[in-house]
């Protein structure tokens, strides 16, 4: 076993922490800096509702080790919303009934925040396809769609 | 889920890898994006003393053409093969290959290096790479050596891999006119591994017939299978639907499945025959032929 003094910065606020070789990334976020928004929903990379962006890119946090963030950029659920003000993403999910019970909501707002960055406008098509690595077991996606397609709209 | 107590070491070049790995023995195991070892390490499936994450080094992320041969980095990303105007333009093979491994978010992290050193006969690219008669290249503590791919996979889970080497590059041939390819997974779901899967490279002589054409199958038996029966049989023939269906009777026959929650034996081998005959057709097509 070894240790590690790693610095990653987080929704912008550099944070350094020792941590053991084998901590999961998901858990240095909920536990050793308390951002509970990030979920732990299958624990075997396949649900995505542990989808943080790491340099911008989502990925999900319970197959990373935090050891392997050292040195970079995460972007949590919490750092959506900016100087009180929520990001169009956040809008879109509240305006669309984009969720029922809200367990996949973070990662799955994670995702589609960073397809809204990469492409304007997308198409139904490339939304779900964007979203195929996020699992929802209440809403069967249709009003997900319409909550990404909002906030698409919204950041014209 | 919380892998077993290791250690971790993050070498910043290739050399130094190598060196490490040399002097861990085999207790060590290459980390790249993790999207394999890292479930395996947490269901306990694996456990090791050492991981040596190659995530950061610099250079092995990489898609580029040089004297006609496709040159991929270890490190290059899955999500990397979607973006590339060299493989949308040139390698469709690749691209089909690319898209249905895994889903989009894992893409951001996997490798296309470690979906073939990890020597799953589940992962998707092994097919592909056989049938486009790929060679990786090693690095050793001697230095690098070239490996066919068709001598790659020794066995589930083991590659010709040495403990102390690490893959650093695919390449890929150059492709001759008038060749065309494609890859087909069968999957429960996004984000399964393949029920079964086929791809298929052909490339056509002047008269239409089938100069060369590689197929190969994907989680049909402990390793990747290359259906060199059916490869043979087609070599000089005209691809008519006839042809092509023998081609799949054959590539079936030479499937060893198991049967687990996706299928039995029978539905396995019945699904290889039906997609290599459909990666075929595409692969012709998109060799120009009909």
């Amino acid at each position: 076993m070894s240790m590690h003094k790693i610095t990653v910065t987080v929704n912008g606020t550099a944070h350094t922490a020792e941590v053991e070789s084998r901590l999961l990334l998901v858990h240095l976020i909920r536990e050793v800096l308390v951002l509970t928004g990030t979920h732990i929903g299958c624990d075997t990379t396949h649900c995505g509702a542990c989808t943080v962006l790491l340099d911008g890119e989502p990925v999900k946090s319970c197959t990373m080790l935090a050891v392997q963030a050292d040195g970079r950029q995460v972007m949590t659920v919490e750092g959506l919303e900016k100087d009180g003000k929520l990001d169009p993403i956040q809008e879109g999910f509240m305006q669309e009934h984009g969720l029922q019970c809200g367990f996949c909501t973070p990662g799955m707002m994670m995702t589609s925040y960073a397809l809204l960055k990469r492409s304007k406008k997308p198409s139904e098509d490339e939304i779900r396809h964007a979203i195929s690595g996020n699992l929802c077991r209440c809403t069967g996606y249709v009003n997900i769609v319409k909550a990404v397609q909002y906030a698409a709209a919204k950041q014209q | 889920m919380i892998p077993a107590a290791f250690d971790y070491h993050a070498p910043g070049s290739l050399a130094d890898a190598v060196a490490l790995l040399d002097k861990l023995g085999e207790d060590a195991k290459v980390l790249s994006g993790g999207m394999s070892l890292l479930p395996m390490l947490k269901i306990r499936l694996a456990q090791v003393s050492h991981l040596v994450d190659i995530g950061r080094i610099p250079g092995l992320d990489y898609i580029k053409e040089e004297g006609g041969v496709l040159k991929i980095g270890a490190g290059t990303k899955e999500s990397a093969f979607e973006r590339s105007d060299v493989i949308r333009a040139k390698y469709p093979i690749l691209l089909d290959t690319a898209a249905v491994i895994a889903d989009p978010v894992v893409r951001n992290r996997a490798t296309a290096g470690g979906n073939l050193a990890h020597g799953d006969p589940a992962n998707d690219h092994p097919a592909t790479m056989l049938a486009l008669g790929a060679s990786v290249v090693a690095r050793g503590p001697k230095g690098e050596r070239t490996i066919p791919i068709e001598q790659f996979f020794k066995g589930l889970f083991t590659t010709a891999l040495a403990h102390n080497e690490i893959l650093t590059e695919i390449r890929i041939p150059a492709l001759p006119a008038k060749s065309g390819g494609a890859y087909m997974k069968l999957e429960r779901k996004v984000g399964d591994f393949a029920t079964a899967g086929a791809a298929a490279q052909v490339t056509l002589g002047a008269n239409g017939t089938i100069e060369k054409a590689g197929i190969a199958l994907t989680n049909a038996g402990p390793t990747p299978i290359k259906a060199t029966e059916a490869e043979k049989y087609l070599v000089g023939k005209k691809p008519d639907d006839a042809t092509l269906a023998e081609a799949g009777r054959l590539a079936a026959k030479a499937t060893n499945p198991s049967a687990d929650r996706r299928g039995a034996v029978d539905y396995k081998r019945e699904m290889a025959r039906v997609l290599t005959v459909r990666a075929l057709r595409v692969a012709v097509q998109r060799a120009g032929g009909k």
